[in-house]
């Protein structure tokens, strides 16, 4: 099992889950019923309110957005340098011990 | 005043769920009006997801959701279905006579003997930018959509966005307005490659300004915005502006069925399980928006609140008549409906 840390906007609450490779970071944050996280399309990313900041820490192993998630990260809220979709965030091995950040808001 | 338009069945929703229902309602000779707020049949499949598969629509081990759509649409096709789109149903009577008189945005009045709601997550409406305040403004100097073009005219007009409403917009209220400025958080557009090529050479031409940055918060009162706060990679700013147009998408909300006097669990509508009938009698629920215990929210699950329905409203339709059932395999009444006879 791969554990994923998700933090709260305001720092306060880190919750440690454990992810099954191959989920999607998304999945996981609703499994565990993570405040912030709304995912109302349900992970077509097709709606952006599943945004989060990967730790900078991870950002590499992480990677970048795809064009489409890109696109769709134009209706977030506060985008930073750092910012996902977490429904298009695949759980592996190398993620064990990721960190992210929920946002303020979704939008 | 238009016309009234006399059926028996109209259908709020255009989705899967609305469509299959049609094929339901036709076998037992009911006639259905098809009203929903996007611009073609398919609701969230063709809005959201057109080319995602779907694995659990019986019988198809993967299907996408534009040719769900397009099957479902062949389907129905014997029964002819009317369809009204881009239109909100606004209003929802019962009437003396206990029949039912919908009316939507664009003015149509309907008299309809059921109403069958099957709007999904409930209607597409542009999506609220989370910026701190903005309902406030919202009507009077913030706009989500263009009715009227002269409502920009001689104002300090401010898009955000970068998609095909954000740039179309742009370029044309830019003659009129005294100022644009066109404010999209990166260089990229998911605009068609010539709109925003027209719009950088506006920018260059000094006709629109164009600004980097995400908008972070209003300023003004009494509904006039006066200022915006832009935020980019040098900090925060502001930037003056009498209109605000923020183009960030769609959300569904449950809009104005919330105001039809129907019991509701939790922004869903509580029906029964025998008839999938909402608190009002004639007033039907299927698909996404409706609830009850066991309730999954599956295009399957829909499929089958239609048919359940259709018992029901039968006979609201056609009282005292004796409904049979019949299989389409065998009964050559059913068939002949469907045009294969």
């Amino acid at each position: 099992m791969t554990k994923i840390t998700f933090v709260s906007f305001d720092g306060t609450t880190r919750t440690e889950v454990d992810a099954e490779n191959g989920s999607t970071v998304m999945e996981n944050a609703i499994r565990n019923a993570i405040p912030g996280i709304d995912a109302e399309c349900g992970g077509a990313c097709a709606c952006a309110t599943c945004h989060v900041y990967v730790d900078e820490e991870w950002t590499q192993e992480v990677g970048e957005p795809e064009p489409m998630e890109e696109d769709m990260l134009d209706f977030a809220y506060d985008v930073r340098p750092t910012s996902r979709l977490s429904c298009q965030i695949k759980v592996r091995d190398e993620m064990d011990g990721l960190v992210v950040h929920i946002p303020e808001r979704q939008s | 005043m238009s016309e009234i338009i006399r059926t028996d069945v109209v259908i709020v929703g255009a989705g899967p769920v609305g469509l299959f229902a049609v094929f339901e309602l036709g076998l037992y000779d009911l006639k259905c009006h098809l009203i929903d707020i996007l611009d073609r049949p398919g609701g969230q499949c063709a809005e959201l997801y057109p080319e995602k598969p779907i694995y659990d629509i019986p019988a198809w081990p993967e299907i996408s959701g534009q040719a769900l759509v397009d099957r479902l649409m062949e389907q129905i096709k014997p029964f002819s279905p009317q369809f009204h789109l881009n239109r909100m149903v606004t209003k929802l009577e019962r009437q003396a006579d206990g029949s039912f008189r919908v009316e939507t945005d664009e003015g149509e009045i309907f008299e309809t003997k059921v109403v069958v709601i099957a709007a999904g997550g409930g209607s597409f409406q542009p999506k609220r930018p989370p910026v701190p305040g903005i309902e406030a403004y919202e009507g009077t100097s913030v706009f989500y959509s263009v009715r009227r073009m002269e409502a920009f005219r001689d104002q300090d007009v401010m898009i955000v966005g970068g998609g095909d409403s954000a740039l179309d917009w742009a370029l044309n209220l830019q003659p009129i307005a005294k100022s644009l400025t066109l404010v999209h958080r990166r260089a990229e557009f998911r605009a068609a490659p010539d709109s925003v090529k027209k719009m950088f050479e506006l920018v260059d031409s000094g006709g629109i300004r164009f600004e980097l940055g995400q908008v972070t918060g209003l300023k003004g009162e009494n509904g006039q915005i006066a200022a915006v706060k832009i935020k980019d990679s040098d900090g925060e700013k502001e930037l003056p502006a009498t209109r605000m147009l923020p183009f960030f998408g769609l959300t569904m909300k449950l809009g104005p069925v919330a105001d039809w006097g129907l019991n509701l669990h939790e922004n869903l509508i509580a029906v029964d399980t025998e008839k999938f009938e909402t608190s009002e009698p004639g007033i039907f629920a299927i698909g996404d928006i409706n609830w009850y215990p066991g309730k999954l929210k599956l295009i399957l699950s829909g499929f089958h609140e239609a048919a359940l329905m259709t018992q029901a409203a039968k006979r609201i339709v056609s009282p005292g008549e004796r409904v049979v059932f019949q299989y389409t395999t065998s009964s050559t009444s059913l068939q002949k409906k469907l045009g294969v006879q």
